[in-house]
């Protein structure tokens, strides 16, 4: 090998003779090369170690630690705005009386229970329209157009059909939840690479074993997005439904807190909205990572 | 008359107004091995994708074997099923067809990939794994569509050895469609050019094998084919 590069060397590099007291390897570096540049330094590649949890705490942390401060320095009145610490008391307080459990349990309920209504429908709706063209042209006007009304509009007309008790509550948020699943896991169906299904057809895969082994798989990661954004919006038409017609709920705390204007647990119950917002989408984090392990693969272990 | 794995006579496709194929006949006998080339749009792969049960309407009568196997350009592996599943993908999960997709996966030398992903073998290996999957259901026919066009010219050479081997012991008829005339010389028994919707030239290859793309004979016989598909070799070396 080294007998190579000198031999070579005198073609490359006419300076050669001068270098001669060198190691060989020097004489490939062209001859007007500064002798600055002559080591490079080197160094090896360094990917950052930070636990992803940590990554992913810093910016909740660094807004609560910024609300404390503008309180703190009384950027805002305290009848606007109060610290985290008044919310902390506020729930202690909550807490103690039990009507911060009762409560949140109450809304707890309502969202899971409109939520399992919602995503069965939204999905069924999907699978229909998405898997016969029949169905698409007889139900998606239909949707689309119910998907236009806004959810919130018909709160009053959801107490009149269905008084004051648990199930308009539950219908809102699943009505607000069917759309988004629909919508993306609909879309989810019809983008299934075409490839795929035909690959299965040659392989001998007939329609229902087409369906459940390359369709609704390949839907999998839309149906994901979709449930996404249904959680959100669970949690968004739920304070509603209950600031507006309840007597238990977060919502219904908010609305009592407004009229004895206790801002703290105003703060709170929103901090408790954020939060659960923060748990659900962690929750969907986890399923993908169990359910899509065929796309992470690439990731290595 | 003698027994046949493909009858095809007639056969004619229009793509909304453009005609692919016209009046085609065509008829391959069991285990033989033939490789279909043309130029690019020249309706190769359509006429693959007709006796592979994949174009809904043509025209004239086309005979094929029940058991058929298809390895596309793309592996075309589910990504969501593991190696394994995906070989036996379609057939009836029973014990024994566990062991024949084990079995070929380990023909093509991937037996300790059974449990992978698709999405973490490479090229070379995906496009093996669709060969043990076309092997697995022991096809009367195997159709080919470019299968080797996505693959590197080393990983491309070995595919060669290995499909000629894998033939020779299953003894499928194969139709093998490509571009390349010595990829074409070197797999098939019979080579067919197919230009303007027909079948211009069907010539046996009876060079002895090894086959050495330095022989006279090959030589010739690429340049006949490539002046069939309307190409000198100057313009291509």
């Amino acid at each position: 090998m080294a007998a190579g590069i000198t031999a070579a060397a005198p073609g490359i590099a006419p300076g050669a003779a001068a270098l001669a007291g060198e190691p060989d390897i020097t004489l490939i570096r062209p001859a007007r090369t500064t002798s600055r540049a002559r080591r490079i330094p080197l160094t090896r590649i360094q990917l950052p170690r930070i636990p992803r949890l940590a990554l992913r705490a810093i910016g909740p942390i660094a807004v609560i630690a910024l609300w404390q401060w503008v309180c703190v320095a009384k950027v805002f009145s305290s009848d606007e705005v109060v610290p985290p610490t008044a919310v902390l008391s506020a729930a202690r307080q909550l807490w103690d009386q039990g009507a911060l459990q009762s409560n949140l349990l109450i809304s707890l309920q309502r969202v899971a229970e409109g939520l399992a209504l919602g995503v069965a429908v939204g999905v069924f709706l999907a699978v229909i329209c998405g898997l016969f063209r029949i169905g698409e042209d007889l139900l998606d006007p239909v949707i689309q157009a119910a998907r236009a009304v806004p959810i919130l509009g018909l709160v009053p007309l959801a107490i009149i059909w269905f008084g004051v008790g648990e199930e308009p509550k539950v219908i809102l948020i699943a009505l607000g939840c069917t759309f988004p699943v629909y919508l993306n896991t609909y879309a989810a169906i019809r983008n299934v690479d075409l490839k795929l299904v035909e690959a299965g057809q040659t392989f001998g895969l007939r329609k229902w074993g087409l369906v459940r082994k390359i369709i609704l798989p390949g839907a999998l990661p839309g149906f994901l997005v979709g449930l996404r954004f249904a959680l959100v919006g669970a949690w968004i038409i739920d304070v509603v439904a209950e600031e507006i017609n309840a007597q238990s709920g977060l919502g219904y705390l908010i609305n009592q807190a407004q009229t004895t204007n206790q801002l703290g647990i105003m703060f709170l119950c929103l901090a408790l909205y954020a939060i659960f917002g923060l748990l659900s989408d962690a929750i969907v984090r986890l399923l993908e990572r169990y359910l899509l392990t065929w796309r992470r693969a690439f990731k290595g272990a | 008359m003698t027994e046949l794995a493909v009858k095809a006579h007639g056969v004619g496709k229009q793509f909304t107004g453009r005609r692919i194929l016209q009046d085609l006949d065509l008829e391959i006998r069991p285990g033989e091995f033939v490789a279909l080339l043309g130029r690019s749009g020249a309706g190769k792969s359509t006429l693959l994708r007709i006796f592979g049960g994949l174009e809904p309407d043509y025209e004239g009568d086309v005979l094929v074997p029940r058991r058929r196997a298809v390895v596309f350009q793309e592996p075309r592996l589910i990504p969501w099923q593991r190696v394994l599943p995906n070989v036996s993908l379609g057939l009836k999960p029973t014990r024994d067809v566990t062991k024949q997709s084990i079995a070929a996966l380990a023909e093509v030398g991937l037996a300790d990939h059974a449990k992978a992903w698709p999405v973490t073998l490479s090229g070379g290996e995906a496009q093996r794994v669709a060969l043990a999957r076309a092997l697995v259901r022991e096809p009367q026919l195997m159709l080919l569509d470019e299968p080797f066009g996505a693959l590197d010219a080393l990983t491309r050479t070995r595919m060669h050895a290995l499909l000629h081997a894998l033939c020779e012991r299953h003894q499928p008829a194969v139709l093998l469609v490509t571009h390349d005339v010595d990829e074409a010389i070197i797999l098939a028994d019979r080579a067919l050019v197919l230009r303007d919707g027909q079948l211009t030239l069907d010539v046996p290859i009876e060079l002895d094998r090894p086959r050495e793309r330095g022989s006279r004979e090959f030589i010739e016989l690429r340049t006949r084919l490539l002046a069939e598909l309307g190409v000198t070799e100057e313009i291509t070396e």
